[in-house]
């Protein structure tokens, strides 16, 4: 039971060649970090993965538990269980953050089948708690007006209320202060479990000091280059990227 | 002003996406109002316009002489006056007034009880769900179906206290002192050609009447079905709010889907008396081959309030702006109002406040959305004269395109003379972004969900000035008009 990525190749709608064979396998209760130099191909990866539009797949697959998920659309692969971090989540102008989560649930749910509201803000507010977010927080629209930190931990509470099988979480920790980082990373290990991959993309090693990873991969133009346990953020915090890609290429 | 904006990139396959349970759901869902009975009608008026129409109308109705004379002088207003050119459309030339049959009805009284209400015309009435409406929060209904009432009772502690609500035939023979000398008083016959045709032949409607002082906890309700083709229907409604008393009158409309076009031009007065406040609310689903023509207006004495809240969804087009005349100091005028565009339709709806007394008060709040090649058109007129001192107008109008052929204008007409008045007017046109469909996609909800939670959000604070239970009814028809938006 894994999320599966091989020999992914993808480019944008130009022909620009992003992703050039990418290959890695998150096995379920695994925390899977990708770091690398910007324009690595790291977000893009994600967004494949998400289903965006942008983005042209030209080899390789992703399978989710085995099932492929090119055929599937952006909403049906989010409800067969892969959530995305947004490294800049959308406002959504008018619609409470309540309302939203809920209708996510919703859409999970067989037709006739509704959630009930008091459970769901039971949960909800556990949660929330969890992440430190103010109870007013739920009347407030979804990002509008939010900093760059409430719009972090709003991704993480829409992770914790859809308990995905596969998480990606891209550049959580970029624009966060350390006091929130711990808040989200307090979050992001709640939620570790032997039912749950996660693939953690960042750019800083800071991120892992506080969610443990098993496996770091470093990616650089398009391609995982190298692989390692997390001596290699370690290494990588160090040296910088350069020592890595003359070491890669030695 | 006037936007337009095109290319806006749409997945072209996203409504292939929409699965086959949400499909189903749209097309079941989509029927509701879109079912007829047979025609059980033992009067009607034939089709085509001419005196001889007239004399039927006032014979079947036992009109009072002044009522047939009112209705022939308004029959050559009509026919001497020109179609409006001004209002930007050739579809209404698609109109041919000889085709249409003016009256039809069952020749039965309004019946004060459900039980007495024929058999077919109480299932309309039951599956549009209105005697369960009644019983949950009205303080009052009237169910008219084509050119007559067939339920119209109200509460009878309201009674007691001389309320009045009754059809317009029963409120001109039975209460001429107080109909007769505000009736046709603000908005004359001679208006538009629409209000002309109104005048000439109407039938059914609301007629109103709140004693001094006494104030309304539940809305009044009138629902106004067409059940037959080639039918116009003509309803007018006068409400009369005395000193300090205040309402709400909510009124929904639905039609068949028929073949061919059906006329809806009704004509609604409102009078508030000193310090007297009327909420009028509209929840409109006409089916899109409906042309509703409709002239509202009120007119606000002094600390009096009129507030029209309306919502336009469905129709081939509409053409609406609800007005209010502040003519006492202090009077205030508001317009909520919601639009809703979808291919094969056009939403000309607006507002007019015309400011005749110091100190007076208007506020214009709209939002319209566009969908597929609907067209949205924001009309709006405000009007402030030199001699006037201390009046206020703000006018927000906000368009939101969904799709790259959707359609938006905007022609806001603000005439304030004097320099000691404060206007306020904004205008925008925005889009769903595809980052932000993409967000929520992401998160499970399919195209047309996403899209719907999208327009929602974007007149959620409008909504908010709707009662709950018409709401509830807007977001599950927002809901049904975008899910087969997207693509």
């Amino acid at each position: 039971m894994s999320l599966h990525i091989h020999d992914l190749h993808a480019t944008l709608e130009d022909g620009t060649e992003i992703l050039k064979g990418v290959t890695l396998d998150i096995p379920k209760g695994e925390i899977h970090a990708i770091m690398g130099p910007n324009g690595s191909g790291k977000s893009t990866l994600s967004k494949v993965i998400a289903g965006h539009e942008s983005y042209l797949v030209t080899g390789g697959t992703v399978t989710l538990d085995g099932e492929e998920i090119f055929a599937m659309s952006v909403d049906e692969r989010s409800r067969a269980g892969i959530f995305l971090a947004f490294q800049y989540p959308s406002e959504v102008p008018g619609v409470s953050n309540a309302n939203f989560i809920r209708a996510a649930l919703q859409a999970r749910l067989p037709k006739g089948q509704d959630i009930d509201a008091v459970a769901y803000y039971k949960t909800l507010y556990q949660k929330m708690d969890i992440l430190e977010i103010d109870r007013k927080f739920t009347a407030r629209a979804v990002n509008e007006g939010f900093s760059g930190g409430e719009k972090k931990r709003n991704e993480i509470l829409q992770l914790m209320m859809l308990e995905p099988k596969y998480a990606i979480l891209d550049e959580t920790d970029s624009g966060l202060d350390i006091d929130a980082l711990k808040i989200v990373a307090h979050g992001v290990n709640a939620m570790r479990s032997p039912e749950r991959g996660f693939l953690l993309i960042t750019h800083y090693q800071r991120l892992l000091d506080y969610i443990k990873p098993d496996h770091v991969h470093v990616m650089a133009e398009g391609r995982i280059v190298r692989s390692g346990g997390p001596e290699l953020a370690h290494e990588l915090e160090k040296h910088g990227y350069d020592f890595l890609k003359e070491a890669a290429f030695a | 002003m006037q936007f337009q904006i095109s290319n806006f990139p749409m997945s072209s396959d996203a409504a292939a996406t929409l699965d086959l349970e949400t499909r189903e759901a749209i097309d079941i869902d989509r029927t509701k109002g879109d079912f007829t009975f047979p025609e059980r009608n033992k009067f009607d008026a034939g089709t085509g316009l001419s005196s001889k129409t007239i004399d039927y109308i006032s014979d079947v109705k036992s009109d009072p002489a002044w009522v047939r004379e009112f209705r022939h002088k308004a029959l050559q207003v009509f026919l001497d006056k020109p179609l409006p050119t001004h209002w930007a459309t050739k579809d209404l030339e698609a109109i041919d007034f000889d085709k249409i049959r003016y009256y039809l009805s069952d020749g039965e009284k309004p019946k004060r009880s459900w039980a007495d209400v024929p058999a077919d015309v109480l299932e309309t009435f039951e599956r549009l769900g209105i005697p369960q409406q009644e019983r949950a929060f009205l303080a009052g209904v009237e169910a008219q179906f084509d050119s007559e009432a067939a339920y119209s009772n109200v509460k009878e502690e309201l009674t007691k206290q001389g309320v009045i609500f009754c059809n317009s035939t029963e409120g001109l023979k039975n209460h001429e002192e107080i109909f007769r000398p505000w009736f046709g008083k603000v908005i004359p016959t001679s208006d538009n050609k629409f209000s002309a045709l109104n005048s000439a032949v109407f039938s059914g409607g609301s007629f109103i009447y709140i004693p001094k002082g006494v104030k309304l906890k539940q809305p009044l309700q009138a629902y106004f079905r067409i059940n037959s083709e080639n039918f116009g229907q003509f309803e007018r409604t006068l409400i009369i709010a005395d000193e300090g008393s205040e309402l709400m009158y909510m009124e929904g409309c639905t039609a068949p889907k028929f073949e061919t076009a059906t006329l809806h031009s009704a004509v609604v007065e409102l009078v508030a008396l000193k310090g007297a406040k009327i909420q009028y609310v509209t929840v409109q689903n006409w089916s899109s081959n409906v042309f509703n023509l409709v002239t509202k207006r009120g007119l606000a004495m002094e600390d009096a309030e009129v507030r029209w809240i309306d919502c336009n969804i469905g129709s081939r087009l509409t053409m609406k702006y609800p007005g209010v005349v502040m003519k006492g100091r202090r009077a205030r005028g508001e317009v909520i109002s919601i639009a809703l565009a979808n291919t094969g339709q056009h939403q000309d709806t607006g507002a007019k406040m015309i400011h005749a007394a110091d100190e007076t008060t208007s506020n214009i709040v709209s939002k319209s959305i566009s969908v597929g090649k609907g067209r949205a058109t924001y009309r709006g007129q405000v009007h402030i004269p030199k001699h006037l001192k201390g009046c206020k107008n703000n006018t927000e109008c906000d368009a939101l395109l969904i799709n790259s052929n959707s359609r938006t204008d905007t022609y806001p007409a603000i005439t304030v003379k004097g320099n000691q008045h404060a206007t306020q007017h904004e205008a925008s046109v925005s889009q769903v972004s595809e980052e932000m469909l993409f967000y929520m996609q992401q998160r499970g909800l399919n195209p047309g969900q996403a899209m719907s939670l999208a327009v929602n959000g974007f007149i959620n604070d409008l909504v908010r000035e709707f009662p709950m239970e018409y709401s509830v009814e807007l977001k599950r028809l927002i809901d049904l008009e975008m899910e087969g938006s997207v693509g």
